[in-house]
């Protein structure tokens, strides 16, 4: 029997079965369901999204400025002398604590609007120097707690340089902001993000605004300068009183305290809105559902005692669980595609429509997301489907992918039980892998956030993932060969 | 009803393919509670983590083995047709289903308390030893361990049991392994993807899996959906439910 023949023979001993195609059909209902269910309500009703930068992206743009104007290009001089960031704690008032990320240096803004381009050399609180812009761009500059700084600008060109000294000054990076405005408002920035503890191997938010105070000396500018003015960029609106921020000027020095981030808008418990997965509860009954249909496509044969006439029609043992395989991966494929189609499209408009705030998520990303849920659905059916034929017993074959995907997965990211090491342990090594490939979230290394799969920051790059659940389902198609060409029938 | 108990126990027990099961089930639930035993880490100021429910980790993959045992005790009758067998010689087939079920579950139990013991035992032992200390308001060796212990054992047997109603339910070992860890694993993910809070919280409050948990904790009880007895009673009435679904299903249908 040629191989399009065993194909087709297969093909019609699966349409044939009325349950099988009634449980496909259901898959496909499963997911189409949960995804236009909607069913949660939002108080975002239509442009409550967060702040935009100028790539598009989600941005919190929130710290003190001390500024005044640049017309044309100039050069800003500072000595950070000193960079101290408190937290408040309760009971405690406001006490001492290391920020990572605290920012203290000299920033270039085309404008006081949130969300507008700039460039910034700034001294970190555990992180070195480092020159940031335009929210995503992150250069790593030498290892200093305090030190000299200087930004140079040039039309929409901007330089970042930085001294222990103030005498031997190194390059930290260039960048380009396109559009820059030719007067821009230039001067020194304070920013502290929310605190962050690192317990247990897991950084985790106390959700409070951390406050830093830092000292600048030797503060130069190459243009004659104006009045300084500060202003509190992006204060949190509303009636509960926000940190205190504000600068002091004495003789050469200016103290600023400052609160806030300037960075992308990561996911995760400080962050905001749900994700797309949110539309696709549905795929977890589909994959059982899967796994159980291609289990039985081979058992059934065994039990029945077809398996005999199949095996004499096609005496190419590889042939016939090849052709298995391909069949019930193209059906289960199928059915993966067009529901994750229509949950992830529709599902996202019914969310949209009752106010919940979804982060926008690119055309290709989504694309990316219904095909590769769909190659997992299929994925999942072709390793039943050959753990049954290897074992020959369809409970095992079921037990099996459900542990292997089912469990990891809703261990770290259902109920997280699992510790952070673990977790991504258990999402590299297992084919709950595949799952990476609905990661919509991105993954920002000068933000610190709890970045655990359970807020949908999975360790392997999305197609890698999949790569690791075919890897499994080869592995048990290639061992069932071995044993179906090795067996009696 | 004694015929029918010793002809369950003679089916189910010299047969490799039962024994085999709980043995695994046994190995890999010991297994996996003591790495989880040996990472677990609680800084001197407290950590929130439960001592219990880290000895119990094994009681995930213990559940599946527990699940499949129940579903195989009656599928696998179906799929051999030995169903016939069993029914013409115990015509009662709510004996049948209830001799299968005592059988099944004195099997799962007497596993999984050797499972479990060997389990509690590690915990005791080496989690002191990595900061867990009655000190941290933890409670090693009380009232609460026997009955986090007792807990896991009597889940791990209602699972058993939870499998064997949906097994008579449907009639197909492979689509009532699929069902009962459907049952398992759905509501943890279902109540994942809800946003209000008070429908997360029943959706927890009834899962068996989450209950099961809920039982074997002995820390921070306050902030769990139901207390420790509250989420055995959960399990054994999931349980009681899929047998009364499986015994009518037996008794209105053919074999």
């Amino acid at each position: 029997m040629t191989g399009g023949a065993a194909i087709r023979a297969e093909w019609l001993k699966f349409r044939t079965v009325r349950g099988w195609v009634i449980a496909v059909a259901a898959a496909l209902a499963a997911i189409v369901g949960f995804g236009l269910a909607g069913g949660n309500q939002g108080t975002c009703n239509g442009g409550c999204g967060p702040l935009l930068g100028p790539g598009g992206e989600a941005v919190s743009d929130s710290f003190y400025f001390v500024h005044q104007p640049l017309a044309g290009n100039g050069t800003i001089t500072v000595r950070v002398a000193s960079l101290a960031s408190a937290v408040p704690a309760p009971r405690q008032g406001l006490h001492r604590a290391g920020v990572p990320w605290a920012k203290a240096g000299i920033i270039v803004k085309a404008s006081l609007r949130e969300g507008s381009a700039y460039a910034a050399i700034m001294v970190t609180g555990s992180h070195g120097v480092r020159m940031q812009d335009d929210f995503t761009g992150d250069i790593p500059g030498p290892a200093l707690p305090a030190g000299w700084l200087r930004l140079v600008r040039s039309g929409p060109v901007i330089t970042g340089y930085a001294s222990a000294t103030g005498a031997a000054w190194t390059k930290v990076g260039t960048v380009t902001l396109p559009g820059l405005p030719a007067t821009v408002q230039g001067g020194l920035m304070v920013a502290s993000p929310q605190y962050t503890q690192a317990a247990l191997g897991v950084t985790q938010i106390t959700g409070e605004l951390s406050q830093s105070t830092a000292t600048f000396s030797h503060l130069a500018l190459s243009w004659p300068a104006a009045g300084w003015s500060g202003t509190y960029v992006g204060a949190p609106q509303g009636p509960a009183p926000g940190p205190a921020t504000g600068y002091r000027q004495s003789g050469g020095t200016f103290t600023v305290t400052g609160a806030g981030d300037i960075a992308p808008l990561t996911y995760g418990p400080s962050g905001a809105g749900l994700m797309l997965t949110q539309t696709l509860g549905g795929v977890f009954i589909a994959l059982i559902i899967l796994a159980v249909i291609g289990a039985v496509f081979v058992t059934a044969e065994y039990r029945r005692g077809l398996i005999r006439v199949t095996l004499a029609a096609c005496p190419r043992r590889g042939r016939v669980l090849a052709a298995k395989a391909c069949v019930i991966g193209l059906v289960a494929f199928a059915a993966g595609l067009a529901g994750t189609a229509l949950a992830v499209l529709f599902g996202q408009r019914e969310l949209r429509s009752h106010g919940v705030y979804l982060p926008p998520v690119t055309a290709l990303a989504q694309a990316r997301v219904i095909v590769g849920t769909a190659a997992v659905l299929a994925a999942c059916a072709v390793l039943a489907l050959a753990i049954g034929a290897l074992l020959k017993r369809g409970t095992a074959a079921v037990a099996a992918v459900v542990t292997l995907i089912a469990m990891p997965y809703v261990l770290t990211v259902a109920i997280p039980v699992a510790p952070l090491g673990v977790a991504s342990w258990l999402m590299r090594v297992t084919p709950a892998a595949a799952f990476a490939v609905q990661q919509t979230v991105i993954q920002y290394p000068q933000v610190d956030e709890v970045y655990s799969p359970a807020y949908g920051y999975f360790p392997l790059a999305p197609w890698a993932g999949v790569a690791v659940l075919c890897g499994w389902a080869a592995l048990a198609l290639a061992l069932a060969a071995i044993a179906l060409r090795r067996r009696d029938a | 009803m004694m015929e029918a108990l010793r002809a369950e126990l003679v089916k189910a027990w010299p047969d490799r393919g039962t024994a085999w099961l709980l043995a695994t089930g046994v190995t890999l639930s010991v297994a996996v509670s003591a790495v989880s035993v040996a990472a677990a880490r609680c800084p001197a100021a407290g950590c929130g983590q439960d001592p219990a429910r880290i000895s119990l980790t094994g009681a995930y993959p213990g559940q599946v083995v527990a699940a499949l045992a129940g579903v195989l005790v009656i599928g696998g009758e179906y799929g051999t047709g030995m169903i016939r067998v069993s029914l013409a010689a115990v015509p009662r087939r709510g004996r049948l289903l209830a001799a299968k079920a005592i059988v099944v579950a004195g099997l799962v139990a007497a596993a999984s308390a050797v499972a479990v013991g060997a389990a509690m035992l590690a915990g005791r032992l080496i989690l002191p030893g990595h900061g867990f200390t009655a000190a941290s308001g933890l409670d090693l060796a009380g009232a609460g361990w026997w009955r986090a212990s007792l807990c896991a054992v009597a889940c791990l047997a209602l699972t058993a049991l939870l499998g064997l109603g949906v097994a008579a339910a449907v009639r197909d070992s492979a689509a009532a392994t699929g069902v009962t860890l459907g049952i398992l694993y759905l509501f943890p993910v279902a109540a994942g993807l809800v946003q209000a809070p008070d429908l997360r919280r029943h959706l927890e409050q009834i899962s068996p899996l989450s209950a099961a948990l809920d039982s074997q904790s002995t820390a921070g009880l306050s902030s769990l959906p139901l207390s420790p007895w509250q989420g055995l009673g959960v399990v054994a009435l999931w349980a009681a439910a899929a047998l009364v679904l499986g015994g009518l299903v037996l008794r209105l249908r053919d074999a």
